[in-house]
Order: C-alpha cells, then structure tokens, then sequence
C-alpha cells in the first residue's frame, strides 16, 4: 500500500496554521508497545489543517489538560491523520487514554519536513530509532511512491527490545519489498527473536549505498542521532547531507516564545528536521 | 605439518574480511587445521565457561551471543552475521569461551584451531602483529558497541 506520496508544492493548502486547536474526532487507537498507541483521527467539522509534509508535526491539545508537539506519521488526502503517542507525562498520557469518539485539538501543520526532493538522484539511507519511526514513515512512503527518482534505499530501524518496535506488521510488510532494503535491530532480546541484535549502528556496515552521493534522514533519541550521524559521515557521507529531526519542548510552534531554541535555532520553525553540519557543534556526545 | 589444505577451504578463508589481504603462507597454515561446519538453527557453537579452541568466521547464516543469569532469561546481546567472527577467547588466557554463540539460523563456518592459529601466530611475529591489525579493531568495535548498550541510547 502506497498510500501517502509526499504532496506535490503546489497542492499544499497555502492557509497558515490555525492558532486555536480545530477539533478533530479519534477514530481509531491501536496500542504499539505497552506505552505506546497509534491514534487515527478526522476532522470533525469542515474545518481541518492543510496536508502535512512528511517529517512536520502538529500541536495535539488534550482538552483541559494541555498541548503537545506530535509528529505526523500518516496524512491521507480525505483529511485523516495518524499520530503515534508515547506516555510520559501529563498531556501523552491523556492523548494515549482518548478512545474512538474522542475529541482531540489539532494545529498545525508545523515545521520544515525531509527534504525528499534533495535526495533524488542519488541513494537514501533512513534510519530510526524507537520512536523516531513514525515522523520518517511519510518520508519512506513519499520515496517508495517516486521510487524511480531514487538510487538505492535503506531503512535500519532500531528499538531497545522486540516489544518496542512499533508499526510491526507494516515493517514486515516492507521487509518483503524488493526496491528497498529494510533492517531491524533492537539492542538485547529473548531467544523468541530471530532478528539481528545489535546498536542501530551495528547494522551500517552491511547497507549499500554510494555515500558522497547519499543523503540521511535520522529520527530517534538524541545519542542514537548523533552516533549514527557520526558512522554516516565516517562513512563518507556529506555532513551537510545527513538531516536529523530535533525534539524540543514547546510552547507556541510558531517561533515566538523561544521555547525550542537549540543552538542558534527555534526547532519549531526552523527544524525539526536540521543539517546535521549545522547542529554538530551542539549535538556533543562524549567520546564511547 | 598436516596434509595440503582444499583450495576451497584456503580461498573462503582468503576471501573472509579477516583474512583478506594477509600473507598467503598465513593462510595456508591457519587452513591446515581448519575445517568447514554448518550448524543447524539452535546449535551451540561455544558455550560460556567451557574451553575455547575456536575461532569461528561465519560465512552464511546468523549467530546470536546469549549472556544469561541463572535468575534470569537468556539475552542475547548480539547477533553476528556473514563476514563476520565468533570468538576472541581462544587468544586470551584463561581460553574459556564468555559467552554461549548459538546459531539462529542455518549457518555455515570456518572453524578454525585457536591453539594452532596461536603457536603459528607467535613463531612468526610479522604475522602475528599482521592479524592482530586486523582483530583488535574487531575487540574494539563490540567494545564500542557494548558502550552504547550501556548508555541505553532508547532512553529519554
Ligand atoms: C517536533 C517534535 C515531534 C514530536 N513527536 C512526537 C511523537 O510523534 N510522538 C510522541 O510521543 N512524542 C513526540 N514528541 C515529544 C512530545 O512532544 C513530548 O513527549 C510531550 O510534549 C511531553 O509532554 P507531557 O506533558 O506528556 O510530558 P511532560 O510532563 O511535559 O514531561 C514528562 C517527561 O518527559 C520529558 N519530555 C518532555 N518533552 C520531551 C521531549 N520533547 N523529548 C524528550 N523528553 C521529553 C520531560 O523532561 C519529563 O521528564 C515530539 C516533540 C517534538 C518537539
Ligand atoms: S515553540 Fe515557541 S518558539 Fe518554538
């Protein structure tokens, strides 16, 4: 199922983003991992954002309890939007506890997304972390639906155990494409895993690309991006050809309160999605 | 000095990334008392605690290390794959493996003799610091490795 290609410029709703919540309906929630759901939603009304780019996210307001920054996992053309929650505090919790017929506040779209139409040419490794998956999914889609356009592509997905795997049978699903390589690992398991088992940089080294002509897209917890960054550019990939998708917390998501400043940017206006050339100097890890 | 290896034998091991590239005559005499295994999914190739004369290079299939805990369920910590190898133990006193190695799926292996590979090694030094080049990097690489399990880089 090739349903989300990203949306061509021009048929991006040209409206900016509501500064009140529209209120969408929960249609359906999956559950993931024990601390993690999947939420679909639709507009309730005829109101409803403009269709997401792969890699935005938008605000998702909880009423009564608070707001926060969600990746876009899924947009379809019909208005509907999949966003993946994990429980850590206050306001995902309340987002992980809505139920079909729930109402959720949404704004947005926010943010600069992948830069898919750089990559085409030349090859795209992806690589996610946890729950880095889910604002890369559009991204895989948008490059599987333009497959042409593209050299090789690899996927290498790691989580911390099997059960924090998310999107698992769509996994699967692509694992048995033949246009794409798709690698799992998760860093301990049981004997009931037959998978590869290893740090998510473990499996570099068996993924074929060219890398000077090779662009990234990382997504995951802040460490993983930055070793895996690093291995990419030791590869010899271009720093400045590694994108990496930042999380800071938010307020406003419109780049007026100073809330995400990283370095010398606001996350929410001028990332999530960064160069990793430019984010470098702030993304220091000790040596391991 | 045993019989003339198979060429096979000598061309897999030439060919295998820890070997690639290295004096031929190194070769010939790590093949000379080597031999070719498969494992079928579940075999054990190394069990922890016992003698380790082996160095495995793995050439098709997958190999998980398990560590585990008598309190607790076996983990495996890594998987290793085609190009890769099993088993550092046979080079380091006291020679026990540190880990059980079990085949995940049906994997095909050089087996080589650790003691052998060790006496070669040492009678001939060029050799030796040759091989070590190329497998310290590999220690130092799942050292790293373990290092980034440890941060536990899924944590927020
Ligand atoms: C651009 C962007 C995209 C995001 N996409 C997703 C997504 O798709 N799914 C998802 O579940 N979450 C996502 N997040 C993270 C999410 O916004 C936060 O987890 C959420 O705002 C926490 O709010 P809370 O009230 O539940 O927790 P709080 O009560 O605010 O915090 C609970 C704990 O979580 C920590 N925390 C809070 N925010 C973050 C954060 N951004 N990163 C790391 N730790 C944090 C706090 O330090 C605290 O320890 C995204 C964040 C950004 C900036
Ligand atoms: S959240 Fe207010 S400036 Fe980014």
């Amino acid at each position: 199922m090739l349903a989300d290609p990203s949306p061509p410029a021009a048929a991006i709703d040209p409206e900016p983003p509501p500064l009140a919540p529209i209120p969408y309906v929960v249609r359906s929630v999956t559950t993931e991992t024990p601390d993690t759901v999947t939420l679909t939603i639709r507009p309730s009304a005829t109101r409803r954002i403009a269709t997401p780019r792969p890699g935005q996210f938008n605000m998702l307001y909880a009423f009564g309890v608070g707001e926060s920054a969600i990746s876009v996992s899924r947009a379809t053309p019909e208005g509907e939007l999949v966003h993946t929650v994990r429980r850590v505090g206050k306001v995902t919790n309340a987002l992980a506890a809505l139920t079909p017929g729930d109402t959720v506040g949404v704004r947005g779209p926010y943010g600069r997304g992948w830069p898919i139409a750089e990559a085409r040419g030349g090859d795209v490794v992806v690589i996610a972390g946890g729950l880095g998956l889910p604002p890369l999914r559009p991204a895989v889609y948008a490059i599987l639906s333009q497959r042409e356009s593209f050299g090789r592509v690899e996927v290498i997905y790691g989580a911390r155990s099997p059960k924090d795997l998310v999107y698992y049978d769509e996994i699967q699903t692509w694992r048995r494409r033949t246009d794409v390589r798709f690698q799992t690992t998760v860093d301990a398991a049981g004997r009931d895993w037959y998978g590869d088992v290893g740090v998510v940089t473990t499996r570099l080294p068996d993924a074929r690309f060219d890398p000077p002509k090779t662009t990234a897209f990382v997504c995951g917890p802040e460490i993983m991006m930055t070793l895996s960054a690093k291995a990419l550019a030791d590869r010899g990939v271009p720093r400045d050809r590694i994108w990496v998708s930042m999380e800071r917390n938010m307020k406003c998501a419109i780049g007026l309160c100073g809330h995400c400043q990283f370095g010398p940017s606001f996350v929410c206006r001028d990332g999530p999605v960064l160069r990793f050339s430019a984010l470098e100097p702030f993304l220091a890890v000790k040596e391991v | 000095m045993s019989a003339a290896p198979p060429p096979d034998l000598v061309g897999e091991i030439a060919n295998h990334p820890l070997f690639a590239g290295l004096d031929p005559k190194l070769v010939r005499s790590a093949a000379s008392t080597a031999q070719e295994r498969e494992f079928a999914a579940g075999d054990l190739l190394a069990r922890e605690g016992t003698t380790a004369d082996t160095l495995l290079l793995i050439l098709r299939g997958k190999v998980a290390l398990e560590v585990g805990a008598a309190d607790r369920p076996t983990l495996t910590v890594q998987t290793v794959g085609p190009g890769e190898v099993v088993g550092w133990s046979w080079f380091v006193p006291p020679f026990r493996w540190r880990f059980d190695a079990r085949a995940v799926k049906p994997t095909r292996a050089i087996v080589l003799n650790g003691p052998a590979l060790r006496e070669t090694l040492s009678r001939h030094p060029a050799w030796g610091f040759a091989f070590l080049v190329r497998f310290l990097p590999l220690i130092a690489e799942r050292l790293e490795n373990t290092r980034i399990q440890l941060l536990d880089i899924h944590a927020r």
